[in-house]
């Protein structure tokens, strides 16, 4: 049927399609086209003319995406720009000891970062070591355990923890999380730790309810739906062959997702982590909620601190005269670099782990 | 006859539009403080009803009306923090008052009802500074030879967002204590020597509610409003006062302000023996030739406005209005310092 309804000197590569529908659109026409030269030139004078149409479209989209996709750079380069120019008047008054200097006194205008940047990573790291494992837990359990008319109500239940705002998470901390902290936990944490050489000064002092660990650990809530649903998504990319060939060599279910499932995904684990990292660094409502927000580095976790996102949340409606503003955009643009290396780390990784896809 | 209700409806909007038109109706637009915003608000509503009028106030905070001011995007600036003045002089600027308010200490201690504890100055100084750090220390106990305190340890919360209500507290801190001058100062936000910041008022209400032997200073309209355990203070004179409408009143009407250039006075330790030692007044900033002279003219009949009528609606949201002595030195001052392009007064 579609044999002799394309006539040899219309099949022009990719036009073929469009030229076969409209030739054959009606079979009548079909059955009758062998023949009539100057018809033919007709339609082909026709098909031309849309296909100029079409190129013209084509291209207009072309240029339309393209025009988004330069607005994106355009708008990140003028994000970058507009912070350093920002940071430069805090940048010349202080160089590098900005990031040595704890002291952060708007009082006589010196400025230092190290008590946010501490602050920031502190509580990262907090958030990822209670994250990091009861997401792979989770993950582990809705790909390899979990009975199928399970897996969905869990999957879902832990998307919906990702969709609450943040400052839902902060009340939540401050009103319900601070105070049983502060009734329960830590001073049971203060008593048990009292004579551990180095436990006794991790946690030490009053317990405040609020501080760095209590960050720590609304940011792991935070982070949890990220790190899970990323790892469900990459240790479903196992080929099921490597893990049936697994168990069929007599391998316990801990043994396949140890040594068949985990090394397996190792890269794209790294890089969902990764993308959790990205969050808890920048996170702020929450943050500022729990943290205390106190200009200070204390060995203590039950402490009050600050993070980088906490000081300029708190301090930029009312900052005043030009060095103190510049001081708070010159913290962005910190934690804009810190943000950025963690979020190249983890496309890097996620790269890679394509490539290996793909072999 | 739904048609004609969208004509008589479509007719009454236009209506609306023109007679707007006919009024002259200039939109009056300021930023800046966020402690006066509800009064604003009050205010520029009843306004509205009254003379059709409109004020859009957008509360960003004291730093960011003083830049916008300058930049001169809106009509008129509002800051917790007066600009001295030299800084008015340069800039080309006229500030004046427009409400008083005030610090309140608020405490949780077992026992202890709103009133019952007393303090001064260096008490305060010290706990602030993390010197004093039980509350029964000798410097407190002697303030109060009948309170039964606790040997508990003071946890001091301030403000973590940079606030007018800080730059009150800190001022009056460095006022009664060099110490706290010398290693503080008085800022909006200030390097904190010791305790935990929370967000806002209701931050350092909600931690000072929820931490038992906690210290922390608020807005008396929140202090008011939320029933907190308060402390009464020893003022400049010696006695004991409590925070009241009466008490920051006084406190404005014992200031100096016909000798105060730019109206620049911080009611803190002020003398009388009825005063309330950490009261404070919010201020207003405004071009001292005005860009749009016709806006400018209309901000100054707003507040012109709010002197005469607003003192009720002030004292529903528990701010305390100025002296009228005060308001007729406003007015004094705007009718010399306030000119259009051509050099003549915007108001008489």
């Amino acid at each position: 049927m579609a044999g002799p309804c394309v006539p040899p000197r219309l099949a022009l590569g990719h036009g073929w399609f469009i030229h076969h529908i409209m030739l054959c659109g009606d079979n009548a026409v079909a059955d009758n086209l062998a023949v009539d030269d100057i018809t033919l030139e007709r339609v082909e004078s026709r098909l031309t003319h849309a296909l100029a149409g079409f190129k013209l479209r084509d291209g207009l989209f072309h240029v339309l995406t393209l025009a988004a996709a330069w607005a994106v750079l355009i708008l990140l380069g003028g994000v970058i720009a507009s912070l350093v120019v920002g940071s430069v008047p805090a940048i010349k008054a202080f160089g590098v000891n900005f990031l040595t200097t704890e002291s952060w006194n708007p009082v006589t205008e010196k400025f230092g970062a190290m008590a946010p940047v501490y602050g920031t990573i502190v509580t990262s790291l907090i958030a990822m070591a209670i994250a990091v494992p009861s997401a792979l837990g989770i993950a582990i359990f809705l790909t390899e355990l979990c009975p199928f008319a399970l897996r969905k109500p869990i999957g879902i239940a832990i998307e919906l923890l990702a969709g609450i705002p943040s400052i839902i998470y902060g009340i939540w901390g401050l009103f319900v999380l601070a105070p049983f902290l502060q009734e329960h936990v830590q001073p049971e944490l203060i008593a048990a730790f009292a004579n551990v050489p180095v436990l006794s000064k991790l946690f030490a002092g009053p317990p405040y309810g609020i501080g760095v660990l209590t960050a720590g650990i609304i940011l792991a809530v935070m982070v949890l739906p990220i790190v899970t649903s990323i790892s469900r998504d990459v240790f479903e990319t196992v080929p099921a062959v490597l893990k049936e060939a697994a168990y069929a060599v007599g391998c316990t279910t801990w043994e396949v997702i140890r040594s068949v499932v985990i090394p397996y995904t190792r890269v794209g684990l790294i890089g969902g982590v990764m993308l959790g990292l990205g969050r808890a660094l920048g996170e702020t409502m929450a943050v500022t909620f729990v943290i205390g927000n106190a200009h200070r580095i204390s060995p203590s976790l039950l402490a009050p601190g600050t993070t980088i996102s906490a000081t300029i949340a708190n301090e930029f409606t009312e900052a005043v005269g030009d060095l103190y503003t510049s001081a708070l955009i010159l913290l962005g643009l910190i934690l804009f670099v810190i943000t950025f290396i963690i979020l190249a780390i983890s496309r890097y990784m996620l790269m890679r782990l394509h490539r290996q896809e793909g072999r | 006859m739904t048609f004609s209700f969208l004509r008589t409806s479509f007719a009454a909007a236009a209506i609306s539009l023109l007679t707007g038109h006919a009024a002259g109706a200039v939109d009056i637009s300021g930023a800046g403080a966020t402690f006066p915003f509800p009064i604003y608000a009050k205010w520029a509503d009843a306004y509205k009803k009254e003379t059709g009028n409109g004020l859009n106030y957008q509360s960003i905070g004291s730093g960011g009306g003083i830049k916008q001011i300058k930049a001169k995007t809106v009509t008129f600036g509002a800051t917790d923090m007066p600009l001295e003045a030299a800084e008015l002089a340069a800039s080309g600027l006229v500030q004046f008052p427009t409400v008083i308010g005030g610090d309140v200490p608020v405490v949780n201690l077992n026992g202890i009802k709103p009133g019952e504890l007393v303090l001064d100055g260096p008490a305060l100084a010290k706990i602030f500074l993390g010197e004093i750090t039980s509350w029964d220390d000798p410097a407190i106990k002697k303030l109060n030879p009948k309170a039964k305190l606790p040997s508990q340890a003071i946890v001091v919360v301030h403000r973590s967002d940079g606030s007018g209500t800080t730059f009150i507290w800190t001022n009056y801190l460095s006022k009664v204590s060099d110490d706290w001058k010398t290693k503080v100062g008085a800022s909006t936000a200030v390097e904190w020597p010791t305790g935990i910041g929370a967000k806002g008022n209701e931050g350092v209400a909600n931690n000072v509610t929820q931490t038992k032997g906690a210290i922390g200073y608020l807005e008396y309209a929140y202090v008011k409003q939320n029933n907190m355990t308060y402390v009464d203070l020893i003022n400049k004179a010696g006695k004991a006062v409590a925070p009241s409408a009466e008490s920051f009143q006084a406190a404005a009407a014992s200031a100096d302000w016909a000798n105060a250039p730019g109206f620049y006075q911080i009611l803190t330790d002020e003398p009388g023996p009825k005063s309330w030692p950490v009261s404070g007044a919010t201020f207003i900033l405004i071009p001292k030739v005005p860009g749009d002279p016709a806006a400018a003219a209309e901000a100054l009949k707003f507040f012109s406005w709010a002197y005469e009528k607003g003192g009720a609606m002030a004292e529903d949201l528990a701010y305390v209005p100025l002296p009228q002595t005060l308001v007729a030195l406003i007015k004094k001052n705007w009718a010399a310092e306030i000119k259009g392009a051509d050099g003549k007064p915007l108001v008489n």
